[in-house]
């Protein structure tokens, strides 16, 4: 390959050739069209005045604001601030309705259901599941089985207060005693007592020792039957719904070392009307309970917040 | 078209600008050079021809009464249909024919369409397209001539032309003339009209769209929907040019039809036929006089081309701009038989028919034409789609039910030990008054359902809802079976608790704890 600097006029098209030659393949020196050059000239100019309007340039620890004094954050709350002045009527709404009288307008429920939904999205679903189907260990909260009670009051008052969460005031609380760790119960008794414990729904056949052991250390919280006992907690053994296993083995390791979950306390992290929301989101998933003892008075204030 | 000069591009001499060009391999082109940045304009052929100005002469005959006929009827279609009224009681429109796009209904006199019932469309737009094959194989460009948009539009604002500005000759010699007084006036008035036509049609066409008597006043009171205003302005705008302007360069170069149409045709279609063993050699009528042996029966008289809406020669025989109008025909007929000679110079004949003609033999019967295996077929599928539709629209229910599983849970264990799943069902009311509805479980034994507006004390086997008119409505519903239910299939059976008992059903899986995923 040669070049050679050597400008000439290209006869055919009369235009100026750039002055290299590749094998014997010359290149035109075509100047740029003309509206090339003036969108280019174009976009300069609204480039420079892009930049005196708009955020443009960084600095070391900021950057030029630009005259107009936008930015994406203040955007974003100007947006907010408009979805929530659109929403503020039903929230306003909300907030005046005691919870056990959200199912009377249905209008407002669906709105509280819709709103839960989206707060379960970002709440709860770490530790209940994005169906609130739960696992092992944190309750379903789809099924009919509540450990504290499953009205609109009671869902409600757990999410403010939580379950066994430390420092907070009437949270839900309860201890259950660790039978094997603590040497209450020998480990041939516990698995008596665990045999008695399944016969509540047949899976075992209860005997004399069983019933005494039960009595003795069991039935205070879980009942004679086992029907369990919301004012502390304590699950049914009679059903259908264990939270951590049903089987032989892992009722005796519950009996011997306990888990006992905790749920946070929402109330000093959400606000009613959000609290509200979900608690009737969850219970519109099918297990809720009616609630019975309605408020006489609707001037009774029924929102506990801590 | 029939322009032998039509430029190719391996004939134009090549940009002179080309960035990049073979300078070496170039032969010695000494006559090619110019100044720099000249490039040899002389040189360039025309890409485009430019249109030459029509000015249609008016014509009176059979085929031109033909046209307007069908241009009072498909023009009285367009601007009146929306304004028949149609009683459908209380909870529907009662526009007669109505797209309603903002509820998604359709409605076309007694029939209403769903979005799920869009297939009705669908079936009609391939009957349209099977239609045009067999009036296309049939009769021609039957389409073209007499009803097509264009054409009819055209048609109309040559009749504008006429109005104002006269007939053929006096339109070339305004359009020739240099601007003055009269021209501008001419000019004024003609674009007005032009405009006002444009307008209503703009105007007609919303009023399928929404109540018609209502959007008008809405609409002059300017609070019809800001689409109403732009679908008016684009719709006058496009009327304007197309019809107005653009007219036969949108038929040769803008629509598609005219192409596929002529691949649809065949010697046994009806076209516009010159018949030139008839016609040639041209002469005049003083000249056949003379040497009576050696001319035709065409005496060059050139109505056949200045009646031409597309200012085609037919005699240069069957081409893209011919849209089959037969105007020339009725010109031609009324020369010949001014000089005595029989019609049908000019004539709708099919091909092989003139062959058959120029023969000496008779033409078919026109029957034989029109009935022939390939039309026969074509009508035999046009008329199966068109009684498979009207058997659907007959036999169509006006209840219709789907439903959903949900899928996250699949299935929820009770403290009972029972099997709760949960369904999502679409029910839909097609009938324009509330309806009391009945759904039930079918399968599954021991099963009850309840839904979310009530409380599982309520469980059973079926449960009642009220369904608001011509409306979807969802429900969702929990299906408890006894501990122990296998996964399996049942149905969710919708019935109408009215004298009609219309009913519908929808089958779905019972998901079960080792079984959901079988």
């Amino acid at each position: 390959m040669k070049t050679v600097a050597n400008k000439r006029i290209d006869e055919p098209t009369g235009t100026e050739t750039v002055g290299h030659e590749w094998d014997g393949i010359e290149e035109l020196d075509t100047p740029m069209p003309r509206w090339w050059l003036w969108t280019l000239y174009a976009t300069i100019v609204w480039g420079i005045i892009y930049v005196v309007l708009y955020p443009a340039w960084p600095l070391l620890r900021t950057g030029t604001e630009g005259v107009l004094g936008w930015s994406s954050r203040g955007q974003l709350a100007q947006e907010m601030r408009a979805e929530n002045q659109r929403r503020a009527p039903t929230l306003t709404a909300l907030s005046r309705v005691p919870i056990e009288r959200l199912p009377d307008d249905s209008r407002l429920m669906r709105a509280a259901v819709e709103g839960g939904r989206a707060a379960f999205r970002v709440n709860c679903v770490q530790c209940h599941g994005s169906g609130a189907a739960g696992g092992n260990g944190y309750p379903n909260l789809n099924d009919d089985d509540w450990l504290w009670g499953g009205d609109l009051r009671a869902i409600e008052y757990t999410l403010v207060h939580g379950v066994r969460q430390p420092g907070v005031e009437s949270t839900r609380n309860s201890m259950m005693p660790a039978f094997g760790r603590d040497g209450l119960l020998t480990p041939a008794e516990i698995s008596t007592v665990a045999d008695q414990v399944l016969s509540f729904s047949g899976k075992a056949k209860p005997t004399a020792a069983g019933a005494t052991l039960y009595e003795n250390n069991c039935a205070s919280c879980h009942g004679p039957q086992g029907k369990g006992l919301r004012e502390f907690g304590a699950p049914n053994l009679a059903d259908a719904i264990w939270l951590y296993g049903s089987g032989k083995g892992r009722i005796v390791q519950q009996i011997s070392n306990p888990r006992m979950g905790v749920m946070p306390a929402w109330g000093g992290r959400l606000d009613p009307v959000t609290i509200k929301m979900l608690a009737a989101y969850v219970h519109s998933l099918g297990g809720g309970e009616d609630f019975v003892e309605v408020a006489k008075d609707p001037a009774v204030a029924v929102d506990e917040q801590p | 078209m029939n322009n032998p000069e039509h430029p190719r591009t391996e004939e134009s001499p090549g940009k002179p600008n080309k960035p990049v060009s073979l300078t070496v391999a170039q032969p010695d082109t000494g006559n090619l050079r110019h100044e720099p940045h000249e490039p040899p304009r002389e040189d360039l052929p025309e890409l485009f021809e430019k249109r030459r100005a029509i000015f249609p002469q008016a014509v009176h005959g059979f085929y031109r009464n033909v046209k307007y006929v069908v241009m009072a009827i498909t023009l009285g279609i367009y601007y009146a249909t929306p304004w028949i009224r149609w009683d459908r009681g209380p909870y529907a429109p009662d526009q007669a024919v109505l797209v309603d796009i903002a509820n998604r209904r359709f409605y076309m006199f007694g029939i209403e369409i769903w979005p799920h019932e869009f297939y009705f469309v669908a079936g009609l737009l391939i009957m349209a397209g099977i239609g045009l094959f067999l009036i296309t194989s049939a009769v021609g460009r039957a389409w073209c001539g007499y009803s097509c948009p264009q054409t009819v539009w055209t048609d109309l604002f040559q009749h504008v032309d006429r109005l104002v500005d006269g007939d053929r000759n006096a339109q070339a010699r305004l359009a020739r003339a240099p601007w003055g007084p009269e021209k501008i006036v001419k000019r004024g008035i003609k674009w007005s009209i032009y405009l006002l036509i444009s307008f209503w049609t703009g105007g007609a066409w919303i009023m399928y769209f929404a109540d018609a008597p209502t959007l008008v006043r809405d609409f002059w009171s300017g609070q019809a929907a800001p689409v109403a205003y732009i679908t008016v302005a684009i719709l006058t705008f496009t009327t304007f040019t197309l019809g107005g302007f653009l007219r036969e360069q949108f038929c040769i170069y803008m629509c598609p039809w005219p192409r596929i149409q002529s691949a649809m045709m065949d010697e046994r279609s009806l076209t516009v036929t010159y018949k030139d063993w008839r016609g040639e050699p041209r002469g005049s009528v003083k000249k056949a006089q003379k040497d009576p042996q050696h001319y035709g029966d065409c005496i060059d008289c050139l109505q056949c081309v200045s009646v031409c809406p597309t200012g085609i020669d037919i005699r240069e025989g069957p081409q893209i701009g011919c849209i089959t109008c037969a105007l020339c025909i009725d010109a031609c007929d009324r020369v010949m038989a001014e000089v005595g000679r029989p019609r049908g110079l000019i004539d709708y004949v099919t091909l092989e028919d003139s062959k058959r003609e120029a023969a000496g033999e008779p033409r078919r019967l026109p029957w034989r034409n029109l009935v022939r295996p390939r039309t026969v077929i074509y009508l035999g599928g046009w008329s199966a789609i068109g009684l498979a539709m009207l058997f659907m629209l007959g036999t169509r229910s006006h209840l219709d039910l789907s439903a959903a599983a949900d899928r996250n849970p699949p299935f929820m264990l009770m403290s009972d030990g029972s099997v709760r799943n949960a369904y999502t069902l679409k029910v839909r009311n097609m009938e324009s008054r509330p309806r009391a509805l009945e759904i039930a479980l079918d399968g599954l034994p021991g099963a009850a359902m309840w839904n979310d507006e009530e409380s599982r004390n309520s469980a059973a086997r079926s449960m009642r809802i009220n369904a608001a008119p011509d409306a979807t409505r969802t429900v969702r519903v929990y299906v408890i079976a006894p501990p122990e239910t296998a996964a399996q299939e049942f149905r969710f059976r919708l019935r109408s608790l009215d004298k009609e008992a219309a009913s519908d059903e929808a089958q779905i899986q019972f998901a079960a704890p080792g079984g959901q995923d079988q």
